[in-house]
């Protein structure tokens, strides 16, 4: 087989994790780059980028629910305040004004908050087996507005509106990755650390995916009937997505604030909800990179709108103007999720799959 | 007593507005099989819209004219945004209309600014006295409007050749194709029918408090009335409508003797934890169908 990377003689071959050998380059490229890039720019920009990271966790997280099993779920809020939460209260100090257990260690919140979140994701579940596509959208929805209510109203462990609470503090062997340290400044740490956890967990679900779990899941999502009757238990694997889902929400939930290190109750509304299904949308339902790709796009997004006013000199900065920077992001919002769905429904990773089909035959058409 | 009527009266009329915008979903719905989500930002166009033209053309005027254009603009979006996605997946077409809703929704806010913008309409906070208590007015108008406009509804789909023809889409699309009917113009028609009841129920909201930019999540509300009462059932949309009116109400009223450990305000939130409870013992609403698959 040597001298015919492409010729696969197995279906493991074929499922292997980066199974052609253009993509362990390019990959091993990339994470490179991305170990190499807090060394090259401005400390406020890795803020944003990892950010960005955690995000993509999250965005990860509702793609296997959504784009791998075919759930539509609105609910990624809830989940995500769960975890920021249960993060928050475990690591923070014993005597503050909100509730705090001082267990600073960052993989025992990471992973509790996940745990706390995959419970409540098998709480919601049975409420999945028994409705499909919009009625259990319009549900998940319901419980965001439910879980904002609670939220709003604890605020013993939340602080209240407005005025909210630290958010967990990453120490790492006993290292506090959010204050300047030897060799590195906090910006850097946390862009470092977040950028591992998103590699760990990307390669999870993608392990999650191309195995027997990830094809029940595609088959609940493309014919749940036909699913059922080749043998699919259809309860389990729909409880399994939303566990699995929730977990990511809860770890992504419990990482989101440690950069700016505060959580407001308010933060979790639908519309957070509705912007991890844009980065899911964007980036391409169904596929690990598109998530990753949905999610730092759509946390650029702002930055990028922030620089329009020096370029459409219409638009302005502050919030005076007749066409202010702040409506432009909304509206792109709604534009972007409306075009890529009409002309690019495969998102962002569809856009890179035909660039990367193009060049493959070039010079040649096909 | 008094207390318990007032609520009830509070409750019907902030019911009859949900009942309004859910006829809008449930119109959409049967048609072509989407929930709208656009539905909130058509009913804050509609109270601005009002708003505006109220001082010229005087209240009920600019309630008619409002209706008609956001009407129009509904058709519009229906034609340019959602036409090119028929046949795509219910779920694709819910988000667009979600991108719609914002679009939609931050074009009206630079017309709202920071103020509340008054629709100028006669009933204001005055009350009358209905059985010896003194209840608001302008919930007896909400309740009137939406029965006529529920009754009109009923006879427009029961005897009028347009209503028959979207029953018939609503029951299966093929089968109307073939017997003549244009499907394009019934989905058309049927946004047209949502954005009009949406407008009307912005006006209503508006209403006594004013317009501001948070107007819209009321119409949200509408959303546990369609899963109430079935997303399939124009009935069920109405009495779900109520439903979660009067509960909200009831809530907000006795909630702090009987269960203060809930939270003030639970009350706006009651309607959510309502939803749950009916779905869990009857999937598809209380007058939903039962969808019967097939492989």
């Amino acid at each position: 087989m040597k001298g015919r990377p492409e010729l696969y003689t197995s279906y493991a071959q074929d499922m292997a994790f980066l199974n052609t050998r253009p993509k362990r380059a390019w990959m091993g490229a990339l994470v490179v780059f991305a170990l190499l890039v807090p060394f090259l720019i401005a400390d406020d920009l890795l803020q944003l980028l990892a950010t960005g990271f955690v995000a993509a966790i999250g965005a990860i997280g509702l793609n296997i629910v959504t784009g791998y099993a075919g759930q539509v779920s609105l609910g990624h809020a809830f989940f995500l305040a769960i975890g920021a939460y249960t993060g928050a209260a475990l690591s923070g100090s014993e005597t503050g004004r909100v509730i705090g257990f001082g267990i600073t260690s960052l993989p025992v919140w990471l992973l509790a908050s996940g745990l706390v979140a995959a419970f409540f994701g098998v709480l919601v579940a049975p409420v999945a087996v028994r409705l499909r596509g919009l009625y259990l959208a319009i549900v998940t929805l319901g419980l965001v507005f439910l879980g904002e209510h609670v939220f709003r109203e604890w605020t013993s462990l939340t602080g209240g509106p407005g005025v909210g609470r630290p958010a967990a503090v990453p120490e790492l062997f006993g290292v506090r990755l959010d204050r300047d340290s030897a060799f590195f400044t906090a910006a850097q740490q946390l862009y470092l650390v977040m950028f591992v956890l998103l590699v760990i967990f990307g390669v999870l679900a993608r392990n999650l995916v191309r195995s027997r779990v990830g094809r029940a899941f595609a088959a609940v999502r493309d014919r749940d009937l036909a699913a059922s009757v080749i043998g699919v238990d259809l309860t389990r694997y729909k409880v399994l997505a939303f566990a699995v889902s929730s977990f990511y929400a809860g770890v992504a939930g419990s990482l989101l604030f440690v950069v700016n290190g505060f959580v407001d109750p308010g933060s979790f509304t639908l519309l957070l909800s509705v912007q991890y299904i844009a980065m899911v949308l964007i980036g391409g339902a169904g596929t690990i990179s598109g998530a990753v790709m949905g999610a730092l796009f759509i946390t650029l997004l702002p930055r990028i709108t922030r620089e329009l006013p020096a370029v459409l000199p219409f638009v302005s900065g502050d919030a005076t103007g007749a066409v202010t920077v702040f409506q432009v992001e909304a509206v792109l919002y709604g534009v972007l999720i409306i075009m890529f769905l009409i002309v690019e429904p495969r998102g962002l990773f569809g856009i890179w799959v035909r660039v990367r089909n193009y060049w493959r035959t070039w010079p040649f058409s096909y | 007593m008094d207390e318990l009527l007032q609520s009830l009266v509070r409750g019907l009329g902030t019911g009859s507005i949900y009942s309004l915008l859910a006829l809008g979903f449930v119109i959409i719905y049967k048609s072509t099989q989407v929930i709208s989500f656009a539905q909130p930002a058509f009913m804050l166009a509609g109270a601005v819209l009002v708003s505006y033209l109220a001082p010229a053309v005087s209240f009920f005027g600019a309630v008619a004219v409002a209706a008609v254009v956001i009407a129009v603009l509904a058709l519009g979006v229906e034609r340019t945004v959602l036409r090119p996605m028929v046949g795509k997946p219910v779920f694709v077409v819910a988000i667009i209309t979600i991108g719609v809703d914002v679009v939609v929704r931050v074009v009206t806010n630079a017309f709202i600014g920071l103020d509340v913008r008054q629709v100028g309409d006669p009933w204001g906070l005055t009350t009358v006295s209905l059985l010896g208590a003194e209840v608001q007015q302008r919930y007896l108008v909400m309740i009137g409007t939406t029965a006529a406009v529920t009754v009109a509804l009923f006879l427009f789909f029961r005897y009028s050749r347009i209503g028959l023809a979207m029953r018939a889409v609503a029951y299966d699309q093929e089968v109307a194709l073939a017997q003549g009917i244009s499907v394009g113009s019934v989905f058309a028609l049927s946004w047209a029918l949502a954005g009009g009841l949406a407008a009307l129920a912005g006006v209503f909201v508006a209403t006594g408090a004013g317009v501001d930019q948070q107007l819209w999540i009321v119409a949200l509300k509408a959303l546990p009335a369609i899963i109430l009462g079935g997303l399939e059932s124009l009935g069920g949309a109405v009495v779900g409508g109520l439903a979660v009116g009067v509960v909200e109400s009831l809530f907000g009223t006795y909630q702090n003797d009987f269960a203060p450990w809930l939270g003030p305000n639970f009350g706006l939130v009651a309607p959510y934890a309502l939803m749950l409870l009916v779905l869990l013992v009857r999937p598809y609403g209380l007058f939903g169908k039962k969808e019967v698959e097939r492989l």
